[in-house]
């Protein structure tokens, strides 16, 4: 049972508001989920360093009252892996995209899931790069409309989960922005888990993919999420600036919740970083 | 005909005109307009038979340009900043192989700290990489520029870097000529590979090089690159030729005809500068400009004659060597006639106006002989102090300037 906790603006640095995001954007939602797990977990966010990559997603973390560090696009978890070495004490969380942390920072993804380092990374998944303009990102689902991919996109998405699974990572969920209470107990339990803890997150950029879908506003797409609905609207082949709706064009339905479980040392375990097993 | 389109639309019309048939895309600011309606045309089918590809980093965008270069194909992509820096490795292997790449650098600063807006830190930062740079003054020479990109490359095996300022220039609205087709096709022939892979006449590219050779390689690819040297005006002149107006060349000079002080820039902000030694001029200065278009191979010659009048020379940089200077000062100081005084001026990093009234003070100045070997225009010394003041031995703790 999750109680409400109205705590969490003393986490913020409210001199930096008004924030970036755009009305409607999950991005928000998600990261006030993440304000009221943590404003339940701790007084003060002393113990809690922040390192987030390059875009809307890794913005958010400018706006927590901790350390944060800002990173070049994709390297999140590398500088976080120093991070720990220098620092194992720290509860170390990394906000990262689906193109950050995906496409151009896949690769130290499935390292950091490998070696099993105890961490916390949140992935927002979107579909697509919001902060340069909506452009097609590695998880656009097939037949979808970006600024990248006038005739639909041709590519499959990657599964971020089974792929961080597959990659050796100890705990692995997935939530979505509609369902932010499901986003709290996991994100919650990633940050128990010793060791590499995964969480994708789908949320929708509203101004971009939504727009250039068709999908409606923010709460359309929102509600959207829940019912599991099409994601690209199969309106748009009566529209008049008419593309050819392409047949696959539905956000595949993905299994939510814990999707991963157990226990293996962590590296900082294994280099001799810190005492035994929690 | 002139029409009114920005300035990244009119660099992406001018490169579908060349007909690439690789186009990579990779999303990175103030660069992105320029793939997105690349990529618009080939979905239109205006640009078949082209292969638009959105890669998953700048490394693979370059590395996928190599690819389908060594497979034949006239290939295209455009970045910037960070973008730049982090194809790096793939840069230097286009330029080793001989690859006639063209790409577009759409001019950035680069971080840390984060900072979308123009300077020249990233073309700088890759200026030896064996790639020739030719830098726009303005929409029109990105587009002529381009053009003539293709055929210099093709011509002489070498990859070429058109740098364009980020927002300045890329996302201007400006009056801008893009010619037609034809024109274009007169002008640049279809792509002939010097050398390709094909299984049916196998070829082996990459190959290791050990010290018996290495410096033989490196001296031809030198070589290569000087000719652009002498083929970059005769390019210039044919494109003239082709599309009926003039195109460039390796330097352009503007009033230096008896110039006691001579302004040598490189970028967008030829532009300001010009307007800035009109009014000069008007109250009787004796000032002029020198644009350079050709930074690598640097136009030595072109600049130490252009310089033959200068009394004094003031070299404007967008960019820093931390700790040395301006890049282009260094480089003309190398081309300058001996003995004449030479002023550096870091201008405009991180997106900073340079704007028309910052220049005429600071050629004023320069005028009567008051500057220093090296400027920073407009700097913000009350900031600095602030700064300083919490450095160790003060009371803040902070690693740097800090944000909030
Ligand atoms: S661009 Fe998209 S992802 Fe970024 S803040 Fe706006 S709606 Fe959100």
């Amino acid at each position: 049972m999750i109680e409400a906790a109205p705590t969490e603006k003393r986490l913020l640095r409210l001199d930096m508001m008004p924030h970036m995001l755009c009305p409607g954007c999950g991005h928000g939602i998600v990261f006030d989920a993440m304000l009221r797990v943590l404003a339940r977990r701790y007084e003060t966010l002393d113990g809690v360093a922040f390192v987030a990559g390059i875009g809307c997603s890794s913005r958010v973390v400018g706006y927590v009252d901790s350390a944060t560090m800002h990173t070049t696009h994709g390297r999140p978890l590398t500088f976080a892996t120093g991070l720990k070495l220098a620092r194992p004490d720290l509860k170390v969380i990394v906000v990262t995209g689906d193109g950050d942390g995906l496409s151009i920072g896949g690769n130290h993804l499935i390292h950091a899931a490998r070696r099993n380092i105890d961490l916390t990374c949140v992935l927002f998944n979107n579909e697509i790069y919001g902060m340069t303009g909506g452009q097609l990102a590695p998880t656009t689902v097939p037949g979808a409309f970006t600024s990248t991919s006038p005739e639909g996109n041709h590519e499959e998405p990657f599964d971020a989960a089974r792929l961080v699974e597959a990659a050796g990572a100890t705990f692995v969920a997935r939530a979505q922005s509609f369902r932010t209470r499901l986003f709290e107990e996991v994100f919650a339990e990633a940050l128990d888990h010793p060791g590499f803890s995964f969480v994708e997150v789908l949320t929708d950029c509203t101004e971009y993919f939504g727009r250039t879908n068709h999908l409606g506003t923010g709460a359309d797409l929102l509600f959207a999420q829940g019912r599991e609905e099409p994601a690209v609207d199969a309106d748009l082949a009566t529209r008049p600036t008419l593309r050819p709706v392409p047949e696959k064009r539905t956000r595949p339905t993905l299994a939510t919740g814990v999707l991963h479980r157990s226990r293996r040392s962590t590296l900082e375990e294994a280099m001799g970083l810190v005492g035994g097993a929690r | 005909m002139r029409e009114q389109i920005e300035g990244s639309q009119a660099v992406a019309r001018a490169v579908a005109l060349c007909r690439p048939q690789v186009v990579c895309a990779y999303p990175i600011t103030p660069q992105t307009h320029i793939v997105e309606a690349l990529g618009a045309r080939v979905k239109e089918g205006s640009l078949a038979p082209c292969q638009f590809i959105n890669v998953e980093s700048e490394f693979a965008a370059m590395s996928v340009s190599i690819g389908a270069s060594a497979g034949g194909s006239r290939a295209y992509t455009a970045t910037a900043s960070q973008g730049l820096l982090f194809m790096a490795e793939a840069v230097y292997n286009a330029s080793g192989l001989g690859l006639p790449i063209v790409m577009t650098v759409a001019n950035r600063a680069i971080g840390a700290p984060i900072n979308i807006w123009n300077d020249h830190s990233d073309s700088m930062a890759l200026r030896d990489a064996g790639w020739v740079q030719l830098f726009a003054a303005d929409n029109q020479s990105a587009v002529d520029l381009h053009i003539q990109a293709f055929r210099l490359a093709e011509e002489l095996s070498v990859p070429v870097m058109v740098c364009v300022d980020g927002f300045s220039l890329t996302h201007a609205v400006e009056g801008i000529d893009v010619p037609d087709q034809e024109s274009v096709d007169s002008f640049l022939p279809p792509f002939v590979p010097r050398q390709r892979l094909d299984p049916d006449e196998p070829v082996t590219i990459g190959a290791m090089v050990g010290p018996e050779a290495f410096t033989e390689v490196r001296y031809l690819a030198h070589a290569r690159m000087r000719r652009a040297l002498d083929l970059m005006p005769v390019i210039a002149a044919e494109f003239a030729a082709a599309v009926g107006r003039g195109g460039g060349g390796l330097v352009e000079p503007y009033r230096l005809e008896g110039a006691d002080l001579v302004v040598v820039a490189q970028g967008s902000v030829i532009g300001t500068l010009c307007d800035a030694i009109d009014e000069l001029r008007d109250e009787g200065i004796s000032v002029g400009a020198l644009a350079v278009t050709v930074y690598r191979p640097f136009p030595v010659d072109a600049v130490r004659a252009a310089l033959a009048g200068a009394r004094r020379v003031v070299v404007i940089d967008r960019a820093l060597a931390t700790g040395e200077g301006g890049f282009l000062a260094a480089d003309v100081r190398r081309a300058a006639p001996a003995g004449t005084p030479l002023h550096g001026v870091i201008a405009g990093l991180g997106g900073r106006p340079v704007t028309r009234a910052s220049l005429r003070r600071c050629l004023e100045e320069a005028s009567r002989g008051l500057l220093g070997e090296l400027a920073w225009l407009d700097l913000d010394t009350t900031l600095i102090e602030k700064e300083l003041a919490g450095l160790p031995g003060g009371t803040d703790v902070h690693a740097g300037p800090h944000a909030g």
